[in-house]
């Protein structure tokens, strides 16, 4: 035989074996998230990265063009099962994926929802957005000592799970009249005298504070989605000169959008919650199904803290510079 | 105006005019020749090479060979801006007007007189100029349109033809060409549209018109260029020749040679 | 050869046009429409809540729609070539991204970064308008393509943060002045000017008039010894210096860069040329309409937030003015036939 010839099948039956060897030692998993650009996903990927890693395990990811873009997340499923992986992590755009998720598990593969529920997974991590509105609602009822509250709720949009979660959590939180974990619908009780969509966006945050305040200008709380919207609203508050009159109450928290304005005293208070922890279980998991073969279920609550640098008494809270070590995004 | 004969000046010509698409060949040596004052049409069948003698006249093509030449001096158009620099305007057979402009608009479109000083050297327009000087030119050729602000699709299809023709008349300094004029026009717009094309002519720019409709070209036609298979088969007098013996000439059922000598113009 | 008779001597003819043009002055239902629209609106909420026909809540509103305001005059010039460009928003957020970031890492002063900003969109504007003309493709795919472009640069140079260490001078056009017991944000005036002078030009200069010809007829207006391509490519830089000037609004009003921002402005923007007018044919419009039609989205987002009614429905309303304002302007122009 020819000496290229030779040296040509040995390095393809090294190549052979390395491979048999790679896919006989480790495990894939696939993480599928909403978006690639917003920060709650990318510490998720993130952390997802750095567990596999330690675990010795292989990541792949993907992630819908925009939010609720179910077909990319449902092609990226597809492609990740037949890449070999055998357990998909997914923050779900909507219950389109649902009849791929039950074709997967058919097949053997692991499905885990992570942030937001999706039936038919195996089980969830998530946060629990209906409690981390009821910890921010208590901290504000504190935080006015007794005045007669004139709320104003800076939302998401009409119909999201979360966004309503995290409202209702909010008004039972304050001991108002709501709607329980289960509801999309917002509850309007006669102490909330303005609701007002900001589709989670600081320049729409700052347009509906400036509208409601036009509506009523003695609003004295104002609870926001998330940090940027509250951010926004700030904004607003400030150019009307009523800034020091309103407590703003969010939910995410972000370093500098969340922690650093609990900090700087725009933010009241926020709920933390944790992208971290979400994907280090998911993977954690997908490596126990590899093992042994048995499926995580149930819903794993991933925790939520209450960050606040004024505690109120009887409020369990943690302080900015302990929330600083545990943060995400920007 | 006395009518034009062989001593009135030749405006413009052409000779030994070559044009191929691929294996077709359009023309295949023609000659031209356009007076003053006069209308000549140009007539012929189809592919007889009619469309392409007009658009290397109009710059629109340029001949594989050949020479054309415009008061005397040889002349090499690139496109037809470059012929409507040396003065010969087109009025095309779909009008080229913008249609939700005004009258005045179209008329200086691309040619808009512009105010004086800074604020001129800043492209502002002077508008109340444009409009006297669109009323004062469609008067002189007496097109009865009521109001030059009015956009053009306002009007009728005769109208809009004595817009375009108008336009030509008012910037043309030496040939005016016109593309099937009266094609889609009914019985009293196509006679309006004839008159116009008289008193283009009668102010002093030669025409040439391009035509199917036989009856409109012998109404106004002082000459009749006929065309057939890529050449010019000959020129004859409206006034000595009938419409059949025309029409046979250009369909090759009769010969040139066979005609009379007084129908021939020259 | 023609010749005119001379100008201003009296003639009972001319008389008689100018008399006609001003019944032609009057604009098309189409263009009044809006403004109707408008009043009518404003006239409806004035009654649903004190607070809405007061100087201050229209301050307010001004301010909210100066954004979306500013790239809609860009957008409004495309749209009269019979172009569209999807891009807008993108853009704008890529150049507010790049003026706060070099201010944040150069040091740069504000009207530096500022013009670094409006640099940037300028080269969007011309990428694309070399694209339609040179490349000769359509405008719709060529700006998807650019809407994606600016969006994936704009999140990988940000690295998806919002940008908030700006220099001082940034914040000035959201700043407010007192005028008349109100107050008035200085952009808000910027978007005004702006609006006047850009309707002064389309309908006064040859170059605007040129505008409008290539979008009623491109073939007339080439004919016309007018250089289309250059005209088409004026107008996609134009607009992109205007994106520009909205990306440094929208950093003055919010006070930071966000790398998120401008993803409604996109059809934002293409929904106020359309309720103010301007026909997507091409040709035909008022730059003045545009404005109207900003204000009528912000006034009925105002307004429903003050009547406490759900976002929902400003949306469906905002469809269905949509849907009537290009209904009118189809039906004017058949009847003016």
């Amino acid at each position: 035989m020819k000496k290229s010839t030779t040296l040509a099948l040995t390095a393809i039956a090294f190549a052979a074996s390395a491979a048999t060897s790679a896919f006989a030692a480790e495990t894939v998993i696939g993480l599928i998230t909403k978006t690639e650009s917003n920060p709650f996903f990318v510490k998720m990927k993130e952390g997802a990265e750095a567990a596999a890693k330690k675990a010795g395990a292989k990541l792949l990811s993907a992630a819908g063009k925009q939010d609720g873009d179910t077909a990319g997340q449902i092609s990226a499923m597809e492609n990740m099962v037949s890449a070999g992986a055998k357990t998909i992590l997914i923050t779900s755009s909507g219950d389109a994926i649902i009849p791929t998720i039950k074709k997967i598990q058919a097949q053997g593969v692991q499905v885990i929802a992570l942030d937001s529920p999706v039936d038919g997974a195996d089980a969830l991590f998530a946060t629990n957005n209906y409690k981390a509105g009821e910890l921010i609602g208590q901290y504000a009822k504190a935080a006015l000592k007794g005045k007669a509250p004139v709320i104003a709720t800076m939302d998401l949009f009409p119909g999201h799970p979360v966004g309503a979660q995290r409202h209702n959590g909010f008004l039972a939180g304050y001991g108002l009249k709501t709607l329980d974990a289960k509801s999309n619908e917002l509850a309007q009780p006669a102490e909330v005298v303005c609701m007002a969509d900001t589709f989670g966006d600081a320049a729409k945050g700052q347009t509906a504070m400036e509208n409601c305040l036009q509506k009523n200008s003695n609003i004295n709380v104002v609870y926001a989605i998330n940090e940027p919207a509250a951010a926004g609203a700030y904004k607003a508050l400030k150019a009307a000169g009523k800034e020091k009159d309103v407590v703003i109450l969010g939910v995410d928290g972000m370093c500098s959008n969340g922690v650093g304005n609990v900090e700087k005293g725009v933010i009241g208070a926020t709920s933390m919650q944790y992208p971290l922890k979400m994907a280090a279980l998911g993977v954690a998991a997908g490596v126990q199904y590899a093992k042994d073969g048995k499926r995580q279920t149930g819903y794993t609550d991933t925790g939520v803290d209450l960050v606040a640098s004024k505690p109120m008494a009887g409020i369990k809270s943690i302080d900015t510079k302990t929330a600083r070590a545990q943060c995400w995004g920007d | 105006m006395s009518a034009p004969d062989s001593k009135s000046q030749i405006v413009m010509q052409a000779k030994g005019l070559v044009k191929r698409y691929g294996q077709v060949t359009a023309l295949d040596g023609a000659d031209f020749e356009l007076r003053a004052g006069e209308i000549l049409a140009v007539i012929g069948d189809n592919g007889a090479g009619k469309s392409s003698l007009i658009k290397c006249l109009s710059g629109a093509t340029i001949p594989d060979e050949g020479e054309i030449q415009l008061d005397g001096k040889v002349i090499h158009f690139k496109s037809p801006i470059d012929a409507r620099r040396a003065g010969i305007e087109t009025v095309y057979q779909d009008l080229a007007v913008a249609p939700a402009m005004t009258i005045a608009e179209n008329l200086f479109l691309g040619r808009e007189i512009r105010r004086h000083g800074l604020l001129g050297l800043l492209g502002f327009i002077d508008k109340k100029m444009m409009l006297e000087d669109s009323i004062a030119r469609m008067n002189d050729l007496k097109v009865g349109i009521r109001s030059m602000t009015q956009a053009v699709e306002t009007l009728s299809g005769g109208q809009r033809q004595c817009v375009a023709v108008g336009r030509a008349a008012a910037f043309a300094q030496h040939v005016v060409i016109m593309d099937e004029p009266t094609a889609a026009l009914g019985v009293k717009e196509g006679n309006m549209v004839l008159e116009l094309i008289r008193r283009v002519r009668d102010k002093g720019l030669p025409v040439v018109l391009i035509s199917h409709n036989m009856p409109h070209v012998f109404e106004v036609a002082d000459r009749i260029h006929i065309a057939r298979l890529g050449k010019r088969a000959a020129v004859v007098n409206p006034k000595k020749i009938s419409m059949s013996d025309t029409v046979a000439v250009m369909t090759g059922a009769k010969s040139v040679s066979d005609l009379p000598e007084d129908a021939l113009a020259h | 050869m023609s010749k005119a008779p001379s100008p201003g001597a009296f003639d009972p003819l001319i008389q008689a046009h100018s008399m006609n043009s001003l019944k032609e002055k009057l604009p098309p239902l189409g263009t009044l429409g809006p403004a109707i629209a408008l009043l009518l609106a404003c006239t409806f909420f004035s009654f649903q809540h004190e607070n809405f026909l007061t100087l201050k809540n229209f301050s307010l509103i001004l301010q909210q729609v100066m954004v979306v305001g500013t790239i809609a005059i860009g957008q409004t010039l495309i749209i009269l070539t019979a172009g569209i460009d999807l891009s807008c928003g993108m853009v704008m957020a890529l150049g507010s991204i790049v003026m706060t970031k070099f201010a944040a890492n150069y040091g740069l002063s504000a009207p530096v970064a500022i013009l670094c900003g409006i640099a940037a969109t300028a080269l969007f504007g011309l990428i694309n308008g070399l694209l339609v003309t040179r490349v000769k493709l359509p405008p719709f795919i060529v700006t998807l393509g650019t809407l994606n472009i600016a969006f994936a640069i704009t999140q990988l140079y940000s690295g998806a943060q919002t940008i908030t260490n700006i220099p001082d001078g940034m914040n000035l056009l959201g700043e407010t002045f007192n005028f008349g017991g109100a107050r008035v944000a200085y952009g808000v005036v910027l978007m005004l000017v702006l609006y006047v002078a850009v309707w002064v030009w389309l309908r006064d200069t040859a170059q605007g008039r040129h505008i409008y010809a290539v979008g009623n007829s491109p073939e007339a207006t080439r004919l016309a010894g007018i250089s289309t391509d250059k005209v088409l490519l004026g107008v996609y830089v134009l607009a992109g210096v205007f994106y520009g000037i909205a990306a440094t609004l929208t950093v003055a009003r919010t006070g930071a860069g966000d790398p998120n921002g401008g993803q409604t402005e996109n059809l934002d923007a293409i929904t106020a040329v359309v309720l103010g007018g301007t026909s997507l044919f091409g040709g035909r419009g008022i730059i003045l309409g545009t404005l109207v039609g900003a204000m009528i989205v912000g006034v009925f987002r105002n307004g429903l937030t003050l009547m406490g009614v759900s976002s929902v429905y400003q949306i469906l309303v905002t469809g269905v003015l949509v849907i009537l304002a290009v209904a009118t302007d189809q039906m004017s122009r058949k009847g003016a036939r």
